[in-house]
Parts: C-alpha cells; structure tokens; sequence
C-alpha cells in the first residue's frame, strides 16, 4: 500500500511561519494571537508556529477543559506553554456548558461534544477581542475532509496555517518543530469521551486515510486506487466521508434572487 | 515586489523607495512582476484597479522621475489593463527619458489560467499574439506567467526574433514534498521551464515573481536571470519582496546559438511541420476514446 505525501519540514515550516506574519501582522495589523491549546498535535503545532512567526510574548493560548476532560490533555497542553514560553490561561468552559445542557438532559454525547466546541470558540473570540488578538485555527487537512469537526466551531477562526496539511504531515512537522514527544506519539482524540480516538471514530488510521486522500483529491477511481493496493472497503469509506461532508467546508448557503448577490456576483478576495 | 492588495497608490511609492535604492547605480531595465501594483487575486476588482496603458506609464514614469529625476530607464511590468471596457492581463515596455513615458511595447496574456485556484478568464479576455519590440539590449518579447509554460510561445518569440524573453509572473507556490530538495515543487518546475527555454531558443530570461501572501496563497517572488546556456546567472530567494541584478552580454546569444544551433534548425523545418496534414489540433479531430471507460 503506498505511503502517505511526505512534507519538507523545514520548508513548510519557513512558509506557514511567514503565512502568519503576513495574514497577521501585514494584512491586518495585529501582532497578537489567541488560540486553543486542548493537548493535542495539531494545536501544538500552531502554538509553535504562532510563537516563531510572532514571538512568544504574542501568543495567547487558552486551555478549555470541560470537568470530562482527561487531566492528561491539560498537561500535555503544559509542555507545549513549557517549550514555547508562550502565555497561557485556563478557563473551565463547564459552567457554561451545563448553563445550557441542564436544560438538555438527554443530548447526545454528539451534541454535548458540539455544544463544548462552540463554547470553546465563544470564548477565544471574546479573548482575542479583549487582547487585541487574531483567534488561530488549528484544524488539519484530514479531518476538514473526513468531516470530523464542528462546524462554525474548529473551523471558525480567519486564518488557519495547517489547514492544507494532513494528519501525517502535521506529525511530521511537529517532530520537526520539537513539539514534545508524548503529543505525538499518543492517540488523537477529540477527549470529548473517556477512551475516545479519532482513529475509532472514523474506523480507518490516519495513515491509511492520508494516502487514499493524496490520490482521491487528483481524481483516482476507486478502481484505481485498488490496483495501487489499497482496501476497496477503506476506499469506500474515505470517499463517502470525504463526499458528505463538503457542505462543511463552505460559508452557508444564501439564497440568490438578484444580479449582485455576495460571493456568486459581487466578487472579490478575502483580502481586498 | 510584495504588493498591498488593491492598494496601487500605496505600491507605487513602495516601487518609487526602490527606485530611490537604485538612484546610485541606475540599471538600464527595470522588470516588475505581473500584477506588481494591485496584487494578482482580484476577482471582481480588477475592474476597479484596471488602467489604460498610457495611464499606468505616465504613473510609472512619476514614481521614477520623484526618484531618478530625468534620467532614461526602461520599465516592464504587469498591469491589469483596460483597453475601452476589455480587460487584459497584461505587461507594459516603456521607456522613460526626460521624466516622459513612451510605450514601447504590450503584450496582453495568452494563456489565462482557469483551473483550480485560479480563474483569470472569468474577468479578464485572452491577448491574441506575441510581439517582438526593439528593447534597450536588442530584439525582446514580453509572455506573461502561463504564456511562458506553453513552449510554443517563447518558441515563437524567438523565431520573430528575440534574444531576450521577459517574464512577468504571478505564482502561488505549491508542493511541499520536492524530494528534499528545500524549495516548491512549483518553484522547481519554473525554474526548469525558464532554463530549458533559455537554452533551447539561446536567449536571456529575465523573470520578475511576485512576492507575499494574498488569502493564504504565497506567492514564490524566486525572480531569477538565465543567461542562452541555461545557467541560472542570479535568483532571488522565495517569498519576500528583493531586488536582483544582473549584467547581460548580448554576445552570449550569438555563442550559444552558433554552439547549439536549435533555432536555426527549427527555423529550417518549422514550415513543413506546420503543412503537415497530420497536425491533428488544427483539425480538432476526434481521436477515439482515451478515457477508462
């Protein structure tokens, strides 16, 4: 079975570093960014990014934990603010959860997730409003395919650096950076359940799901991505995950009754 | 050149700072990149920010005279331009003597790239030939961004006469699995472009990049010039706003092509390949299904 894309490290880290400067600092002048640190590697990744491209004085980052939040993803979040000397705060997002589920008490563990993610977005923008700061995202490429986000939550902040790059990629530049080793090394979760991975939830590795992506978005068959030795079974799945979910990657739909409407006739770029 | 999106006056006094840097030692040929005082991805702006081509060499010829005074420079840069209500991407040669503008030479876009990220012919129309004008070093031709990627344009620059291809561009760098090479896999393959034309036709290359991030695309800069052997003779490093200089020896095109005399045998034998009944694109003939299924 073919391995996933690699990433020249160094490389992508001088672009997205830049990336940053240049969406942050020369586009809108802000020098400061706020983003959530739940202990996992792609938030650690940014945290590092934010810090070289911004300088650790300028990065922001905030611990949310729900009272279910394994206590090893707070510490896990610490070495990163360890290594970085970036600043960091935690603010306990359970009283505001439960303000809303008391009244919710059959919501499933699916809506309490989605509840926590929007809570947690609630309160990075209304830190980076208080500190002057741009909120960072911190979603990789893989599971803006899959799906396996919540909509107008993890995907909410204006600049994303490793929104383009997969699951191994981002692992692959964490090492590079000197991302800590045991957020590498342990099992992705979103830490919304006890014993919960990403890996599980999805039913595939991210490794084989990243390879199958790296063909599926040029336009292989599945057919073809068989004879280059792939599970027809694994392929099925990525596509139709892939495939249900492009509505979550795109601004809501707005009904369209007159010749300039926002975005199909009123054109221009995001940074206009 | 690391332009403010849509902010041309804003860039044409960054343009005029470099001028200023340059007033020292004034280079004969001064090239910009495409879009080099609006930024490339404008969508619905370009209509906005366009500009006639007598309008643009009259700004360029006051940014240069704020900083040069009177003194003679030749200009290439990379304009949207609106020519009565048609719009072009599009590169204007002017001189500039006397603080006075005369446009020598513009090339309008061949080739505009509508797949993927982009999407030029949905605001812009297509340039329809390739021109050789008289520049300040001898017979040039302007071919902007993806004109240069189709290798029958440079091959007719040269065969109308050029020694020097100038190249305005534009491009959103992407690949980041180049086999451990450091640079985009992108940047590789204009490189490689660039000098394979350079040495197949023996010509210069001069290729101005844009530079900076437009909405999360970097733009590579990697402004380079290649001498008629293919030698990559200086190239500026990815990304960020640089000027690079370099001293060209037109001699080196009459050497290079006595060596490697491609052009000529091309000039010999192009005419029958074109009479050939088997050209099959000048039919559009339908060749049987190449598909899978």
């Amino acid at each position: 079975m073919p391995e996933p894309p690699g990433i020249d490290t160094a490389l992508a880290a001088e672009l997205l570093t830049e990336f940053l400067r240049d969406e942050l600092q020369r586009r809108r002048g802000i020098d400061r960014a706020v983003l959530g640190l739940s202990g996992g590697v792609d938030s650690a990744v940014t945290a590092f990014l934010c810090a070289r491209a911004l300088g650790p004085h300028n990065v922001h980052a905030f611990r949310l934990p729900y009272a279910t939040s394994s206590a090893s993803s707070l510490d896990d979040a610490q070495l990163v603010v360890d290594a970085t000397g970036i600043h960091c705060r935690t603010i306990e997002i359970t009283a505001a959860v439960d303000g809303y589920l008391q009244f919710e008490p059959d919501a499933s563990a699916r809506r309490r997730g989605n509840v926590m993610a929007r809570t947690r977005m609630v309160v990075l923008f209304d830190q980076s409003a208080k500190l002057d700061a741009l909120p960072v995202g911190t979603g990789n490429k893989t599971e803006r395919l899959l799906g396996y986000f919540t909509w107008h939550a993890d995907d909410t902040p204006p600049v994303n650096p490793i929104g383009d790059l997969l699951k191994t990629q981002v692992w692959a530049l964490a090492r590079y950076l000197g991302v800590p080793e045991p957020l590498i090394e342990k099992a992705p979760s979103a830490d919304l359940e006890a014993g919960q991975t990403d890996e599980g939830d999805l039913g595939i590795s991210y490794a084989r799901a990243d390879a199958i992506l790296d063909f599926l978005l040029l336009g292989y068959d599945d057919v073809q991505l068989a004879a280059r030795g792939f599970e027809l079974r694994d392929v099925r799945l990525v596509r139709r995950l892939v495939d249900a979910t492009h509505w979550k990657r795109h601004l809501p739909t707005t009904a369209m009754l007159t010749g300039t409407a926002i975005n199909e006739f009123y054109l221009r770029p995001v940074d206009f | 050149m690391k332009p403010a999106k849509g902010r041309y006056a804003e860039n044409l006094a960054t343009a005029g700072e470099a001028f200023s840097e340059l007033a020292a030692d004034r280079p004969e040929l001064i090239v910009f990149p495409e879009a080099a005082f609006t930024g490339y991805f404008l969508e619905g702006a370009v209509y906005d920010l366009a500009r006639t081509a007598d309008a643009f060499a009259n700004d360029l010829a006051a940014a240069w005279s704020a900083a040069c005074g009177d003194a003679r420079v030749d200009l290439v840069s990379g304009f949207f331009e609106n020519a009565g209500g048609t719009f072009y991407n599009s590169a204007i040669y002017v001189r500039i003597e006397g603080s006075r503008p005369h446009v020598v030479h513009v090339h309008r876009k061949l080739f505009l790239p509508t797949y993927g990220v982009f999407d030029e012919e949905r605001f812009l129309s297509r340039g329809r030939d390739v021109g050789v004008f008289d520049s300040i070093a001898g017979p040039a031709a302007i071919v902007v961004c993806e004109d240069a990627w189709h290798a029958v344009v440079p091959t007719l620059a040269a065969i109308k006469g050029a020694r020097i291809l100038i190249v305005p561009s534009a491009s959103p760098g992407r690949g980041i699995d180049n086999g451990g090479s450091g640079e985009l896999t992108s940047v590789t393959r204009w490189r490689n472009t660039l000098a394979d034309t350079a040495a197949e036709h023996g010509i210069f290359v001069l290729y101005a990049g844009l530079a900076g991030f437009e909405g999360g695309k970097g733009m590579t800069g990697n402004s380079c010039v290649i001498d008629p052997w293919g030698t990559v003779l200086v190239q500026a490093p990815a990304l960020g706003a640089c000027i690079v200089r370099a001293d060209l020896d037109l001699r080196e095109v009459v050497l290079a092509r006595a060596n490697l005399p491609l052009l000529g045998d091309l000039r010999a034998v192009l005419p029958d390949l074109l009479l050939d009944d088997a050209w099959p694109v000048s039919r559009n003939r339908y060749d049987g299904d190449v598909s899978a299924n």
